[in-house]
């Protein structure tokens, strides 16, 4: 495989990264949403694979591996089965303005390609294009977070966030060291425990998985 | 070695402390691998200071006169949080708060998170730096949301969101910087070691690394607790167990606030301007001015000194984006002293709380009648926090402020008025609590003295006579910071 052809196979991966990552900021049904983010995980994980066979390196291949088993495997079960226990299937939540957060999102992904113009100057490599992409997920799965107010949608955010910086790992830098990778990997695991331990906590206590009634710690009161 | 020992206790401690669950002696156990954690510590000083700074493991861990301290300090004061927390927390297990399986967890999730700061002091690789903050976040996370109450689930959901969403643009900002590195000093694990970085900063490119402060800025800047990206700290720590509580605030913060420096050498070293050190400036002095302020209309009293904490991470922050031998040396010392004098705080305001039963300030009062070491404990810890002479914060504040009308006059004025609304503030919150008479609801109950005094006196004793062994450690920090 050529240098051209691989990076443009590269950059139609991060196309379909960014793609899934507007998909899921409008996608209003809990399991397509969580289809969404495995489809997310697995144009990653090829689009991983594919930077490490262009560039040689090797411990990419494990990377790429990792993130499949990881986010396209085990993440989206355990979302599934935690969904299927709590009887929340099909709590439809509103989103707040679904044409105004694609506004934002569109503004997000040219702010990010507005802030890494210098590094993408100065770089040497085939994937150098898709950084402004990776930081455009990263701000994707914030306006998330941020947009959404229910428990399972805000952790979907926050892990297509990491999505979103393991892009930018593998696209601006061909891989962090294993050491970190595998870190990063084991965080994202006890995290996805805690907060499988959140859910049942939160569905508990307040009955429902809506952050809003969350609201009881305030300044002044 | 002894680096590795002291990585390693906690760890051991917190498999062996899984295992023995909510058995009789699991405190006892707990205050043990802390105590042996506090000797491996000092023997990592007592190295540090004969031989100087050393690597270990390969380059995998390194020690130098800027994380010694603060590791000696986190081992110090995790021990003394161990012993404060036997009483409390089987006073909380007797009022039924916390269940079973949630000491078990407790003391396993106490030694892991101990673990994690360590591992973020200790280690060479930025990126694992990173690593341990992420698991430090993740240890305390269900431990704030030990009491099960709503509000106890509100809040640590909250630190785990905001926190979660920090520390990603600091992975991000990591990323950047690894980025510029593997340029100069070429792939590899290598190209992430801070004894390398430091070495060729002046080469990596300057516009990469100005764009990822700004992500480690706002990353390690949320963990540190720094205005407007607070708002999980107040919630964090009154919600949670007071041991936890004072663990957060005297020492998860500095960790942070370690990370952040670290990287603004780094940053400072490849543009050669100080740019990073105007945003900590900024960002530390709005801290120190919306803490103050908010201090003045808290209600509940872990709140109140978590607010508290708020404003002196923010002075250390502007001490260290500030610059120079000064102040940086007031920041050095300034985290020493806040972290013993804060925990020493939150034990007797844990005491405070269980002997009446609420943490709102206005019902808790006759401190000083009811319990004598409660009531000046206090008294004494908030005089040392706001800094009154002979305190050690007073020393550092003096250090810091006393830069600031050399290198940046114009901002004195805010510095002062934050200084001095904080001190009003806790002082008339304060003294309805310690003084009066003893209310009918208050329970007379029997205390740990020996952490309130070891902190109160060694912040009194730093505040009069600065150890030689400190002083040169912090002068050689200085020298590195630079």
């Amino acid at each position: 495989m050529n240098l051209a052809v691989a990076a443009q196979i590269i950059s139609f991966l991060a196309a379909l990264v960014l793609l899934s990552a507007f998909g899921m900021l409008v996608q209003r049904r809990m399991y397509g949403l969580i289809h969404l983010f495995a489809w997310q995980g697995l144009f990653l994980s090829i689009s991983t694979a594919v930077v490490g066979f262009v560039a040689g390196k090797h411990h990419l291949y494990i990377s790429s591996v990792l993130t499949l088993s990881l986010k396209v495997v085990l993440l989206p079960y355990i979302l599934h089965v935690l969904i299927q226990r709590l009887k929340i299937q099909k709590e439809v939540e509103t989103v707040v303005n679904v044409p105004m957060t694609m506004l934002i999102g569109i503004a997000l992904v040219i702010f990010s390609y507005h802030l890494t113009a210098p590094v993408r100057e100065i770089s040497t490599l085939v994937t150098r294009s898709v950084l402004a992409i990776a930081l455009a997920t990263v701000m994707i799965g914030l306006l998330m977070m941020i947009t959404r107010r229910h428990a399972v949608t805000q952790i979907i955010g926050f892990l297509a966030m990491e999505n979103g910086l393991f892009f930018a790992a593998t696209s601006a830098t061909y891989g962090m060291p294993l050491v970190v990778e595998l870190g990063v990997a084991l965080d994202v695991l006890i995290a996805a425990f805690i907060f499988g331990i959140f859910f049942f906590h939160i569905h508990t206590t307040f009955d429902s998985l809506d952050v809003e009634q969350m609201a009881r710690l305030k300044e002044g009161d | 070695m002894m680096l590795l020992i002291l990585l390693g206790i906690p760890l051991f401690a917190a498999v062996v402390l899984a295992f023995v669950g909510d058995r009789k002696y699991a405190a006892e156990i707990n205050i043990l691998g802390s105590a042996l954690n506090f000797a491996a510590g000092l023997g990592l000083a007592f190295q540090v200071y004969l031989e100087g700074p050393s690597l270990a493991a390969g380059k995998f861990f390194f020690v130098d006169a800027f994380n010694v301290y603060l590791a000696v300090l986190t081992s110090f004061v995790s021990m003394t949080t161990a012993v404060f927390s036997r009483r409390y927390m089987r006073r909380e297990r007797e009022h039924g708060r916390v269940g079973h399986m949630g000491m078990r967890f407790y003391h396993a999730m106490f030694q892991v998170f101990i673990f994690a700061m360590l591992l973020c002091l200790l280690t060479n690789n930025v990126g694992v730096l990173w690593i341990a903050m992420e698991l430090a976040t993740l240890s305390t996370v269900l431990l704030v949301s030990l009491y099960r109450t709503p509000t106890a689930i509100e809040a640590a959901w909250k630190y785990f969101i905001l926190c979660g969403v920090g520390i990603a643009q600091a992975l991000f900002g990591t990323v950047l910087l690894y980025f510029a590195a593997e340029k100069v000093l070429g792939e590899g694990g290598e190209a992430l070691l801070w004894t390398n970085l430091s070495l060729v900063s002046d080469k990596l490119e300057p516009t990469v690394l100005s764009l990822a402060f700004v992500f480690l800025m706002v990353g390690y800047g949320t963990k540190v607790g720094l205005v407007p990206l607070h708002n999980w700290l107040p919630d964090a720590h009154s919600e949670g167990p007071t041991p936890i509580s004072a663990v957060l605030s005297g020492l998860l913060l500095n960790v942070a606030l370690y990370a952040l420096v670290r990287c603004k050498v780094l940053v400072d070293g490849s543009t050669g301007t100080h740019h990073a050190g105007d945003i900590m400036m900024g960002f530390g002095l709005l801290s120190i001015l919306v803490a103050a302020f908010s201090l003045l209309r808290q209600k509940d009293i872990k709140r109140m000194f978590s607010y508290s904490s708020i404003e002196h991470m923010g002075i250390a922050t502007f001490a260290f984006g500030l610059g120079g031998p000064i102040a940086t040396f007031g920041g050095l010392l300034h985290m020493l002293v806040h972290s013993l004098a804060k925990s020493s705080i939150f034990f007797t305001v844990g005491h405070a709380s269980q002997m009446h039963r609420t943490q709102e300030m206005d019902r808790i009062k006759g401190l000083i009648k009811g319990n004598p070491l409660v009531g000046w404990g206090l008294m004494f810890g908030v005089m040392a926090i706001v800094g009154m002479p002979p305190f050690g914060v007073f020393t550092s504040e003096f250090l810091i402020l006393t830069a600031t009308m050399k290198d940046a006059p114009l901002l004195t004025p805010f510095l002062l008025l934050g200084l001095a609304v904080a001190f009003a503030a806790l002082f008339r919150k304060v003294q309805p609590m310690v003084s009066g008479d003893v209310p009918s609801y208050q329970k007379p109950m029997t205390v740990a003295n020996l952490p309130v005094l070891l902190h109160m006196a060694l912040v009194l004793i730093i505040g009069v006579y600065m150890p030689h062994f400190l002083n040169q450690w912090f002068h050689t920090a200085v020298e590195l910071l630079k």
